[in-house]
C-alpha cells in the first residue's frame, strides 16, 4: 500500500501536472504533492518494520514472470525518506527561480521523483529496470530545455552514458532471468541464483552490472559526463541528480550487484576499489583546481561517492552501516550545497569563486548556515557526515576480503584531507576577505532559504549527535546484505 | 484464406473505383472499408470460419502464427492509410490514386502468401506479388528523376535478388529426397544435408537477406527509401518489411531447423553487420527521411536476431518487433510527410509551433529507440532474451545493445531539434482527425510498451500450442 501510493503520489501529481498552465498554481501544486510524498514516507516510518503495508505485490506481465512487486525494506525506507525530503527542500530553495512554461518543469521534476522512488521499491528486477529508465528520461529533458549555454551537448552526453550502462544492465537482467528455475524476475530468485552460477559467469556479469552501476555513481574513469552535467543543469536538477540519483548506483550494487553476484564481486572486488579509490583522489585533487562553485561540488561529489562504493567491497557491517547512513547525509548535505550556490549565483549572477569575496559581510546569515554544511562536507566530528565517514573508514580498515585494507585506508583517508582544503579554501574566498565591486550590493538571505538550510543544518546536526534510529532502521537489511555476500558459503 | 483472397478481390475493386469516381475521399473510404474487412475477415479465419473452403494442397498452411501476422500487418496498413492515405493523391498531379490503393491491397495479398506459405514456390509467389507492385510505387513520381532512379535500381535488384532466390529454390528441389518445394520435406530429420542442400540455403537466405535489406545486400535501401514519394516509403520500410521478416522466420523455423547450427554463424555475421552499418550510417546523415531508412536497416538487424535464435521467444517477439516497429515508424513518416523541409533544421522549433506533434514525434522516436514504457522496449528485450535463452551468441547481444545506445544518437537529433533548438519549423496544414490519430497511434504505442500482454497473451497459447 505505502509503497505504491508512493510512486502513485508524484507519478500522477506529475502527470496532472503538466495541465496547470500557470506558473504560481503549478509551483504550489508540485509542492503539495512532494509533501504528500513526504507524509507518506514517514507514514511508512511509523508502522514498523513487520507491516504488512509495507509491499505490495500484483500481477503485471504473466507470460514473462515480472510482477509489480515493491516493498519498503530498511535501505529503502532510509532513501525513499532521502528523496521524500530532498523534492519539497528543493522547490521551497529555488521557490524564487524562474522557468519558461514552469508547468513543465515542475511536472517533469515530480515524474523523476516517481522514477526514483520506484527504483528504490521495485522488488522485481524488470520493474527495477523500467523505473531506472523513468528516472532518467525526465531529468534528460529538465536539463537540455532549462539548462545553461551547453546544456544539449552536457546532456546528451549524460544521456548516452547512462544508456550505454542500462542497455549492458539489461542484457546482465536477461541472462540471470533465462537461469533462475522459476524464469522470475524477483528479487528473491535473483538471490537464489548465487549458488548455482559458476565463478567464470559470475565475473563477466559483474562487470554489466558494475558498469551501469558505475557510470551512474559516477566512477572514473567513467565520470566525464559529470561535471558537466551538473554545471549546465539548472540548479533544481543538479539537486536532483546529485542528492538523490547518484544513489541510485550505489543502491543499485547494494540490492541488486553485490548479493546476486558475491563470486564475482569478491573476484573483482580489489579492482573495482582500486577504481573507486582513484575515483576518490582524481576528483579531490581536480576540484582543488575548480574557479566553478558547480563543478567544484560536482567533483567533491564523485570523491564521497567513491568512499561510498569502496566500503561495499569491504563487506563489514560497519563499512555497509556506513554506506547506509552516508548516502542519506550526503544527500542532505550536497543539497545544502546546492542551495547555497543557487542564492549566490541569482543574487551575483557568477559562480566564478576569483569574482565573490566577502560575502559574509552582507550575508551573515548565508555565511553561518553555509559553514555548518560545508563542515558536515568535510566530515567533522558532530557532523552527520562524521558518523557516516567514520563508520565507511573502519569499515574498510577491517575488511577481511581484501589484503589491502591498510592501502586502501590510508590512501582513501587522504581524500578527507583533500576534501578539507578545497571546501575550506572556497568558503575563505567566497566569504571572508574583502568585499569587491560585485559582492558590496549583497543582501541577505530570505525566510524560505533560512528555513530549508535550517532544516537541513537540523538534520545534520541531530543526525550527527544521534544516529542510533538510522542505525537501527537499516540493521537488518545489511545483515541480509552481508550474509548474501559472503562468498565462503556458497 | 479468406485475407488472400479478400485482398486479391479488393483490390480489383480498388482498381475500378477509379473508373466510377474520380472523388479522392470516396477511393480513400473504399480502400479503409476494405482493410476493414480483411481484418474481420482475418480474425474470422483465426477463430475458425473460413469463407472460402478452397483446397490448397497443403501448399499454404494457415497456422495461428501467420494469421496473427496477418493481424498485425493489416492494421498496421489501415492505420498507415488513416494517417497518410489523404497524402497518396499529393504524390503527383496525374498519378490516379485508385491504382495506387490497389497495388497496396495487392502488396496486401502478397504478404498474406508469404506469412502462410508452406511451399517454397508459394513463398516464391508472395515475394514477387509484394515487389512488382512496389517496384510501380517507388516510380509512382513519375515526373521526379529521383523517384525514376530509385524505381529503376529497386527494380534491377530485386530481380537480380529474384534469380538468387529461384536457383536456391532449385537447388533445394534437388536436395530434397521425394523432389518437392514443400518445407514439410524439406523440414526437419527429412534431408540429408549435403552440399547442394547447404548452397540453396545459403542462396534463399542471401536473397530473403536482400529483401529484408539485411548488410551487406542493403546498398539498394537507402536510395530507394530516399527516392520513393515518403507515403510509399512508410509502407515498404513497416509493412512490408515486416511481412518478409515473418515469411523469413517461418522459412527458417519450420525447414532449416535442423541445420540450425551450420547457418547460425552466418546468421550472426549477417546480424552484426547490418546493425553495425545501419546504425553508423545513420549517424551521418543529414535527411530524416534518409536517417529513417537507415535507421530501417538498424532495425531488421534486431529483428534479425529472432531468425538467429528460433524459438519460442523469438516467434513471440517478431510479432511484437513488427507491430511495435511498424506502428513508430509509421508514426514518424506521416509527420514526416507534412514537414515541407526533411533536414534536421527542418524540425528545429516544432514543439514551440505544433506542441502536440511534437510529444508523439517524440513518443514514437523513443519507441523506435527502445526506451521503456514504449512497446519498442519490449519488441527490443525480446529480441535479446531470445538469444540469451539459446546461450550462444552473447557476445551479439552486447554487440546489440552497443548499437540500441548509437541508435539513440541519432532518434535523439530529431527530439533536440524540435525541443531544444530554435526555428520556424514549417508544416503543411494539419487536420484535427490527423492529429487526433496520432495520439492514439502514440497511446498504442504506450499500452503494447506497459501492458505487452495485450497482444502477447494472444501469443502465449500460440507457444504452447506449437
Amino acid at each position: 500500500m505505502i509503497p505504491v501510493l508512493l510512486i502513485a503520489i508524484p507519478l500522477v501529481g506529475g502527470l496532472a501536472g503538466f495541465f496547470i498552465k500557470n506558473d504560481k498554481s503549478a509551483r504550489s501544486w508540485s509542492l503539495l504533492v512532494s509533501l504528500a510524498a513526504l507524509a507518506v514516507s514517514l507514514w511508512g516510518l511509523s508502522v514498523g518494520a513487520k507491516s504488512p503495508l509495507l509491499n505490495a505485490d500484483a500481477e503485471w506481465l504473466p507470460a514473462l514472470g515480472s510482477r509489480f512487486a515493491v516493498g519498503l525494506d530498511g535501505m529503502g525506507q532510509i532513501l525513499c525518506l532521502l528523496t521524500a525530503i530532498a523534492f519539497p527542500v528543493i522547490f521551497i530553495a529555488t521557490w524564487r527561480d524562474e522557468y519558461s512554461k514552469s508547468w513543465n518543469f515542475y511536472a517533469l521534476m515530480l515524474l523523476s521523483q516517481a522514477g526514483l522512488l520506484g527504483v528504490f521499491l521495485a522488488m522485481d528486477a524488470l520493474l527495477f529496470y523500467f523505473f531506472w529508465e523513468l528516472a532518467l528520461i525526465p531529468v534528460y529533458f529538465l536539463c537540455s530545455q532549462w539548462g545553461g549555454e551547453k546544456r544539449i551537448q552536457a546532456t546528451f552526453k549524460f544521456f548516452i552514458y547512462t544508456f550505454v550502462g542500462s542497455l549492458l544492465m539489461l542484457v546482465g537482467i536477461i541472462w540471470l532471468y533465462a537461469h533462475t528455475p522459476d524464469h522470475s524476475f524477483s528479487l528473491k530468485s535473483f538471490y537464489a541464483l548465487r549458488s548455482s552460477i559458476n565463478g567464470t559467469d559470475q565475473v563477466w556479469l559483474f562487470w554489466l552490472f558494475f558498469i551501469a552501476f558505475a557510470i551512474k555513481m559516477p566512477i572514473w574513469p567513467l565520470h566525464t559526463w559529470q561535471p558537466d552535467t551538473y554545471e549546465q543543469s539548472p540548479t533544481a536538477t543538479t539537486m536532483v541528480l546529485s542528492g538523490v540519483m547518484v544513489k541510485m548506483g550505489v543502491f543499485g550494487v547494494i540490492r541488486w550487484l553485490a548479493p546476486v553476484l558475491p563470486l564475482g564481486t569478491w573476484a573483482w572486488g580489489d579492482t573495482a576499489s582500486g577504481f573507486c579509490i582513484a575515483s576518490m583522489i582524481y576528483a579531490s585533487l581536480v576540484a582543488m583546481q575548480q574557479d566553478d562553485l558547480k563543478r567544484l561540488i560536482a567533483y567533491s561529489s564523485i570523491a564521497h561517492i567513491g568512499l561510498m562504493a569502496l566500503a561495499i567491497f569491504a563487506t563489514t557491517t560497519t563499512g555497509m552501516q556506513g554506506v547506509m547512513i552516508q548516502m542519506f547525509n550526503h544527500g542532505i548535505n550536497i543539497i545544502g550545497m546546492w542551495i547555497v550556490v543557487d542564492l549566490i549565483e541569482r543574487q551575483m549572477g557568477t559562480r566564478k569563486i576569483s569574482e565573490l569575496g566577502g560575502l559574509a559581510q552582507k550575508a551573515p546569515a548565508l555565511a553561518i548556515l553555509l559553514v555548518i554544511v560545508a563542515l558536515a562536507n568535510v566530515a567533522l566530528p558532530l557532523t552527520n557526515a562524521f558518523v557516516g565517514e567514520f563508520l565507511l573508514f573502519s569499515g574498510v580498515y577491517s575488511s577481511k576480503v581484501t589484503e589491502y585494507n591498510v592501502v586502501f585506508t590510508v590512501v582513501a583517508a587522504l581524500s578527507i584531507i583533500l576534501s578539507a582544503i578545497y571546501t575550506l579554501n572556497m568558503i575563505q574566498k567566497v566569504f571572508f576577505g574583502n568585499t569587491n565591486a560585485l559582492t558590496e550590493k549583497a543582501k541577505d538571505i530570505k525566510l524560505n532559504e533560512k528555513v530549508v538550510l535550517a532544516a537541513i543544518v537540523v538534520l545534520i546536526v541531530v543526525i550527527g549527535v544521534y544516529p542510533k534510529p538510522v542505525l537501527n532502521l537499516t540493521k537488518e537489511t545489511v545483515d541480509m546484505i552481508l550474509t548474501k555476500m559472503d562468498y565462503k558459503k556458497i | 484464406m479468406n485475407a488472400i483472397i479478400i485482398s486479391a478481390v479488393w483490390g480489383i475493386i480498388m482498381m475500378f473505383s477509379g473508373v466510377f469516381t474520380s472523388k479522392g475521399s470516396v477511393v480513400r473510404n473504399t480502400a479503409v472499408l476494405g482493410l476493414v474487412l480483411l481484418l474481420v475477415g482475418n480474425y474470422l479465419d483465426l477463430i475458425g470460419y473460413h469463407f472460402f473452403p478452397v483446397d490448397v494442397h497443403k501448399m499454404l498452411f494457415f497456422d495461428e502464427f501467420g494469421l496473427l501476422a496477418n493481424t498485425v500487418i493489416f492494421g498496421s496498413t489501415l492505420i498507415f492509410v488513416l494517417l497518410s492515405g489523404r497524402d497518396i493523391e499529393n504524390i503527383a498531379p496525374r498519378m490516379p490514386v485508385a491504382e495506387c490503393f490497389a497495388l497496396v491491397f495487392f502488396v496486401l495479398c502478397g504478404v498474406s502468401l508469404v506469412t502462410t506459405f508452406n511451399t517454397l514456390l508459394m513463398l516464391f509467389l508472395g515475394i514477387e506479388i509484394i515487389s512488382i507492385p512496389l517496384y510501380i510505387l517507388t516510380g509512382s513520381d513519375k515526373r521526379n528523376l529521383k523517384s525514376n532512379e530509385a524505381s529503376l535500381k529497386y527494380f534491377l535488384m530485386g530481380c537480380f535478388s529474384t534469380g538468387l532466390m529461384l536457383l536456391g529454390i532449385a537447388l533445394l528441389y534437388g536436395a530434397s529426397p521425394t523432389g518437392s518445394f514443400s518445407i514439410d520435406e524439406l523440414g526437419i530429420g527429412r534431408v540429408n544435408l549435403s552440399a547442394l542442400y547447404m548452397a540453396g540455403l545459403l542462396l534463399l537466405l542471401v536473397a530473403m537477406g536482400f529483401k529484408v535489406s539485411a548488410a551487406p545486400f542493403h546498398f539498394w535501401t537507402p536510395d530507394v527509401y530516399d527516392g520513393a514519394p515518403t507515403v510509399f516509403t512508410s509502407f515498404m520500410a513497416t509493412i512490408v518489411k515486416a511481412g518478409i521478416f515473418i515469411g523469413f522466420i517461418r522459412l527458417f523455423n519450420e525447414t532449416f531447423g535442423d541445420s540450425q547450427s551450420k547457418w547460425q554463424l552466418f546468421v550472426a555475421i549477417i546480424t552484426a553487420t547490418t546493425l553495425f552499418i545501419g546504425n553508423i550510417t545513420a549517424v551521418f546523415q543529414q535527411s530524416v527521411k534518409r536517417m529513417l531508412a537507415y535507421s530501417s536497416i538498424a532495425q531488421a538487424g534486431f529483428m534479425l536476431l529472432a531468425l538467429l535464435s528460433i524459438n519460442g521467444l523469438a516467434r513471440d517477439g517478431i510479432l511484437l518487433y513488427a507491430a511495435a516497429y511498424s506502428l513508430a515508424t509509421i508514426g514518424v513518416f506521416a509527420i514526416l510527410i507534412k514537414m515541407k523541409d526533411y533536414t534536421f533544421e527542418g524540425f528545429n522549433g516544432l514543439a514551440k509551433h505544433h506542441p502536440l506533434l511534437a510529444a508523439t514525434c517524440t513518443i514514437f522516436l523513443l519507441s523506435l529507440a527502445g526506451i521503456p514504457l514504449t512497446a519498442g522496449f519490449f519488441a527490443k528485450y525480446y529480441m535479446l532474451a531470445s538469444v540469451v535463452e539459446t546461450g550462444h551468441y552473447l557476445w551479439l547481444v552486447i554487440f546489440a545493445v552497443l548499437c540500441a545506445a548509437v541508435s539513440v544518437y541519432y532518434y535523439f537529433r530529431v527530439i533536440q531539434a524540435m525541443y531544444f533548438k530554435d526555428g520556424d519549423a514549417q508544416t503543411m496544414e494539419l487536420r484535427p482527425a490527423f492529429k487526433g490519430l496520432l495520439v492514439v497511434v502514440a497511446a498504442l504505442i504506450i499500452l503494447l510498451g506497459v501492458f505487452p500482454q495485450l497482444l502477447l497473451d494472444k501469443l502465449n497459447t500460440l507457444i504452447y500450442t506449437w
